[in-house]
């Protein structure tokens, strides 16, 4: 909401030399967010006075005209004596009132203004034009003040030529649509600064007409979304009436148009009393008016020209012909008053329900300046001092004379107390009030307050239909008071139990990648239907019913799509060898069906939480990498390494190690899903169970995602990890351990892992460990064949291993991997 | 081979002379000191000390001198060869260290050769940020809880006090999830109930549907609002958000709680001023800002969060009597703390995932 401050001061006696920074203090202070506040009078520093044009004497011999004038500018160059100021302008003869900036002011843009010797004359000031001003882009001339302004010789000439005005924009919390009005803000205004207020709202005005015709035939059918309809006609009004200069001025100010005085009338009294108002032509309504829901799929065209289909929840005004006015939200075509024509208005303040309105301006996307108020909340007492404030307008300056009836549909609804323990706003805010203070602070928001004891009988004012409960009116006490004044004070928590192993899971799983040298990114979760086809993936995903982008509507099953865009967007941008990881949510489709419809009057049941719980869709966390170009950098101490499949895998191997899981309940295995390189992926199991996969992505997709070949990736469901126990504590012998290495000869095919299980199987108990160190393929072993070679520990927890013990091992373990894949001992 | 039964050698008797001890340490200290190097000192030791060295024949011969005379002999060839082997020590050391520095010195490196081996991996700052506040939190006893980021729209407004038609909802631009199975742009899809998060605030409801009360949670957590990305909006941004539910709660613990989050992240001198406000959820309710000395354009005051007690229809959604709790609730966005924490000035950055970002911040935000 804008307004101009002299609107305001109209209602409330606020400080003559009130600056902006302190009405600004005072807003916020109230919890009235301040956008702006415009002094309009600063942007010209220093004095700007009213002067009036004595002599002009035109110089000769310059290339351009060039004036020397005397300037009447009364007392305002403290001598009275007229000033002389050199002016290259010609749009003004000896009499004319100007504007004239003396040495030392400042114009807008930092143009100081001096005295000095020009055109061999003293110049001291200078007279201005309206764009040195910064008033308007006319620069034609200097501007010449209107001669029956008012105007005086030494005056300060801001008021004359638009810079009078201090205009300040706000935000109203959707709460509190009493502020959307000059006669809020001035209440909240005169609370700030003490001082006193006039209620334009509570104004008497004529109550309407319980006899004889009415204003208008008007029958409310609905009276839950319409609870009071008011109604008065003007008659006979000058059609081209221009609205006052003083309204216009302020309309202009809030920012809303001037339309022609019927129109400008409506608007101005809702800015002024925050009632929303429509004016019919009354000459374009055909018979009585019927105030009802829609019918479902009625059309009715908006004053902003759009055709419009109604739902059966919106409320209409209507007349014989059908819908004339989609009601609370904006008035109708057919009846609209019609500048330079109407003559007859019939003038409606009405008062309709603020949830019917909500969904009526959400319904449309029609968030009018009325429905804005109406959602938030308009006081039902006004309407007859609205139509009464209108009419007088109507009347005065547009000649129009006031119908005698006044309508006044009212079906008030029962007034409701609130019953408070004044105590309650100790309770809440941790600091005294005593039950005076709270019926006092009350009673300045406009509440009605009986006490008894501590108990308050409260009765909210009209303009307060957010007041219902006791914090409500808790708020008001320590708002009013001064939330400035709560004291600070730590509460003292029950012990907790900290992160939970999940919390940490996540964390150390993070620092993990870190180490490794993988660089956390956060893109995104919204994804493309293309991007999944192109990496493979089922294209099966939850869809935003208003994306942001109608291109990526998806919510990611998989990180790889933001990780692999991220990764091209690195490189891109000539980062190199990067490394990328995220851990973060996966959206999965679920079709359990909407959720249940929860009360929020009671707790939901345990069974219905539990169902509502099950219909959102399972959100489980993945940790995903991406990597293309040098896991090692090549660099003065030798050659450096490309990232390939195998690291991947390792850092599947390192990520589960650090969440906890024990290498022995870790198992890779052949796979080659898309978007992987069918021969080079791996599996990785859990405690048997596929968690995800790891290695090198499918040529082709590289190609199509134009990212590095060989760029390798991994994904895990972290969530899908199982926590083990507690870690049993290992054995440690220090008996010595015997070392044999054996090379076998293998089929190519045959899987390394496997390999590895089988010497451990046949080696027995007396095996510490077994670590494969080298790979031969060649002529030596033959084509089809491949020679694993492995370092095998014995070592006994009780002894010192005898040398036939050892070999006795090696033997049978041999012997179980030449059983299971026809291993051969090497040179054997 | 052993001398002990030589036949007595008269011509030997003179080594036992003191001049010609005299003669023999002076000669082999000459020698050592000639030495260059450890192996020629070795080398030379055989000369001097070993069995056919001077010392040496001159101690055979001892046996051969009359008894009064062999003990004034003996200690006479003793401490000569003492004296020889001290030198032949001292000698042997000092040569020892020189080869040793001399192997230092040359096997010296220019250790300001870059070594950055390994591309450096680091943790995004909005992560670490948010670890850091729930490490606070936990300090302080509290637990972190959490909940998933498409959330039920109950949850998200309903629970909150937030009904279907209240103008708040409009302030909040939600992304909607489309009905399952509804095609796209059908416009009905909204119907789904559920949302992507627009707050960390349906944790709140999730949290006291859960737990008794006493509840002190922090969460943390990753939300969404219609908002293109731009320099300072983002569709995705974190919030971190606390609530605390027990009996005798008021605002003056939430300022105290406040500003000793307030001291936690922006030093000692930092404290909170408050606004009044307007959140469904909270009533009273405020905004605050915090004075920020070590702001990057000077100290100054800066927006920092929402909060307020929490209201009763809240706690009634979710099974509380609010005449016996009360409670008190707030939340602040991360991404702007560690906007203006860090001296940063656009948001793409957090999304963007360019390396050089995140590496500036390495293992933990500071």
């Amino acid at each position: 909401m804008r307004v101009a401050v002299s609107w305001l001061r109209e209602h409330v006696a606020l400080p003559p030399e009130l600056t902006a920074q302190r009405l600004d203090d005072a807003l916020t202070n109230l919890g009235i967010e301040v956008e702006s506040i415009v002094d309009q009078g600063a942007s010209v520093q220093g004095t700007l006075a009213v002067g009036r044009v004595l002599t002009i004497e035109e110089l000769t011999g310059f290339r351009k005209p060039i004036r020397f004038c005397t300037v009447d500018v009364g007392k305002a160059n403290g001598t009275g004596k007229p000033q002389e100021i050199v002016c290259g302008a010609t749009n003004f003869v000896e009499g004319d009132l100007v504007a004239v900036i003396l040495p030392g002011g400042v114009l807008p843009g930092g143009f100081t203004i001096g005295a000095r010797k020009t055109y061999g004359h003293n110049s001291n000031g200078m007279i201005c034009s309206a764009r040195e001003l910064g008033v308007s882009d006319d620069h034609a001339g200097i501007m010449v003040l209107d001669p029956l302004s008012g105007a005086t010789p030494g005056q300060d000439a801001r008021p004359y030529v638009g810079l009078g005005e201090m205009v300040l924009e706000v935000e109203i919390t959707p709460d509190r649509g009493y502020q959307m009005s000059v006669r809020g803000l001035a209440r909240e205004l005169a609370y700030a600064f003490g001082v006193p207020f006039t209620d334009p709202g509570t104004a008497t005005a004529p109550k309407g007409s319980t006899r004889g015709k009415p204003a208008w035939p008007v029958t409310v059918v609905d009276q839950v979304g319409c609870d009071r309809f008011a109604a008065r006609l003007v008659t006979g009004l000058d059609p081209h009436a221009p609205s006052p200069q003083w309204m216009q001025r302020r309309l202009l100010a809030a920012g809303v148009r001037t339309l022609g005085l019927a129109i400008d009338v409506t608007n101005y009294v809702m800015l002024e009393l925050g009632q929303p108002m429509h004016a019919f032509d009354a000459n374009r309504i055909s018979g009585a008016l019927v105030v009802r829901r829609a019918a479902q799929g009625e059309r009715l065209t908006t004053l902003d020209g759009v055709a419009r289909v109604l739902s059966a929840e919106d409320m209409v005004i209507c007349d014989d012909t059908g819908p004339i006015s989609l009601a609370a939200v904006m008035g109708g075509q057919i009846s609209e008053v019609v500048p330079g024509t109407t003559t007859d208005v019939l003038l409606e303040a009405a008062h309709w329900d603020p949830t019917m309105v909500s969904r009526t301006a959400r319904r449309h996307n029609l968030f009018s300046e009325a429905a804005k108020r109406w959602e938030r909340g308009v006081d039902r007492e006004l309407a007859l001092v609205a139509i009464d404030r209108a009419v007088q307008i109507l009347v005065e300056h547009g000649g129009g004379t006031a119908g005698r009836q006044i309508l006044d549909l009212n079906y008030p609804p029962q007034t409701a107390t609130i019953t408070m323990n004044s105590e309650e706003a100790s309770r809440l805010v941790g600091m005294p009030y005593p039950t005076s203070r709270v019926a006092e602070l009350l009673v300045e928001v406009g509440c009605e307050v009986t006490a008894q004891g501590s108990i308050l009988t409260v009765t909210p004012p009209s303009w307060r239909p957010d007041l219902v409960r006791p914090a409500d009116l808790v708020e008001e006490v320590v708002r009013l008071d001064g939330y400035d004044k709560v004291p600070s004070t730590l509460p003292v928590a029950p012990p907790g139990a900290g992160l939970t192993a999940t919390q940490r899971r996540r964390r150390t799983v993070g620092r993990a990648l870190a180490e490794l040298g993988y660089v956390e990114v956060l893109p995104t979760p919204f994804i493309s239907t293309d991007a999944l086809r192109r990496l493979g993936l089922p294209t099966a995903a939850l869809r935003l019913a208003n994306p942001l982008s109608e291109e990526e509507p998806l919510m990611r099953t998989s990180l790889l799509p933001g990780l692999l865009a991220t990764l091209r967007r690195n490189l891109g941008r000539g980062n190199r060898d990067v490394a990328l990881f995220e851990l973060g949510l996966v959206f999965l489709p679920t079709t359990d069906g909407p959720p249940p419809v929860l009360d929020v009057a009671r707790r939901p049941t345990d069974e219905e939480w539990e169902r509502a719980k099950a219909a959102v869709p399972s959100q489980p966390t993945h940790v995903a990498t991406v990597a293309a170009g040098e896991l090692a950098h090549s660099g003065w101490w030798g050659a450096g390494r490309q990232v390939d499949w195998a690291d991947t895998i390792q850092v599947a191997r390192d990520v589960l190690a650090s969440a906890g899981v024990r290498p022995s309940s870790v198992r890779v295995s052949a796979a080659g899903p898309m978007p992987w390189h069918p021969g080079r992926c791996a599996a990785v199991l859990t405690d048997g169970a596929v968690i995800g996969h790891a290695g090198e992505l499918h040529p082709a997709v590289c190609a199509d995602l134009e990212v590095p070949k060989r760029t390798c990736a991994l994904e895990l469901d972290l969530s899908a990890v199982p926590f083990p126990g507690p870690t049993p504590a290992p054995a440690l012998s220090t008996f010595p351990a015997a070392l044999i290495d054996v090379a076998l000869v293998v089929a190519s095919q045959v899987p390394a892992a496997e390999v590895e299980q089988s010497l451990v199987d046949g080696a027995g108990s007396l095996l510490e460990s077994v670590r494969l160190f080298d790979v031969y393929t060649g002529s030596q072993v033959g084509a089809g064949k491949k020679s694993l070679a492995y370092k095998l520990t014995f070592r006994a927890a009780d002894r010192t291993l005898t040398a036939e013990e050892a070999v006795a091992a090696r033997d049978s373990a041999v012997a179980v991997a030449a059983q299971r894949f026809q291993a051969t001992l090497r040179g054997a | 081979m052993s001398y002990r039964n030589d036949p007595y050698d008269p011509k030997q008797v003179s080594l036992l002379d003191q001049t010609a001890l005299d003669d023999a340490v002076a000669r082999a200290q000459k020698a050592f000191a000639a030495a260059s190097d450890v192996d020629a000192l070795v080398a030379s030791r055989h000369q001097h000390l070993g069995d056919r060295s001077p010392v040496s024949l001159a101690r055979r011969e001892i046996g051969a001198l009359p008894p009064q005379a062999k003990s004034d002999a003996g200690k006479r060839v003793n401490d000569a060869r003492a004296t020889i082997q001290g030198s032949y020590d001292a000698r042997l050391l000092q040569l020892e260290q020189d080869r040793a520095s001399r192997v230092l010195a040359e096997e010296a490196v220019d250790v300001t050769l870059p070594g950055e081996r390994h591309p450096r991996g680091a943790r995004h700052p909005l992560t670490t940020l948010m670890e850091r506040i729930a490490d606070l939190f936990v300090g302080m006893g509290y637990e972190v809880a959490e909940g998933p980021e498409l959330e039920l729209e109950w949850a998200n407004f309903d629970a909150l006090n937030i009904p279907p038609d209240h103008p708040a909802r409009g302030l909040m631009d939600t992304f909607w999830v489309a009905t399952p199975g509804t095609a796209a742009g059908d416009q009905v899809g909204t119907g789904s109930g559920l949302v992507l998060r627009t707050h960390t605030s349906p944790v709140q409801a999730r949290t006291m549907l859960e737990r008794e009360p006493p509840i002190y949670v922090i969460v943390p957590g990753r939300v969404y609002r219609t908002d293109e990305l731009d320099a300072t909006h983002s569709p995705v941004f974190h919030q971190v958000e606390g609530l605390v539910v027990d009996k005798g709660i008021t605002m003056a613990h939430l300022r105290g709680t406040l500003d000793h989050f307030a001291r936690a992240m922006f030093g000692p001198r930092a404290r909170t001023r408050w606004r009044p406000h307007y959140f469904p959820f909270t009533e009273p309710s405020a905004e605050f800002d915090v004075w920020f000395e070590a702001h990057r354009d000077g100290p100054r005051w800066v927006e920092w969060g929402g909060c307020g007690v929490v209201d009763p229809n809240v706690l009634r959604a979710c099974g509380i009597d609010p005449d016996v709790y009360t409670g008190f609730a707030f939340g602040m966005g991360i991404d702007r703390t560690l906007m203006f924490r860090n001296g940063l000035s656009d948001m793409r950055e957090f999304i963007e995932g360019d390396v050089r970002f995140t590496r500036a911040f390495g293992m933990e935000v500071q």
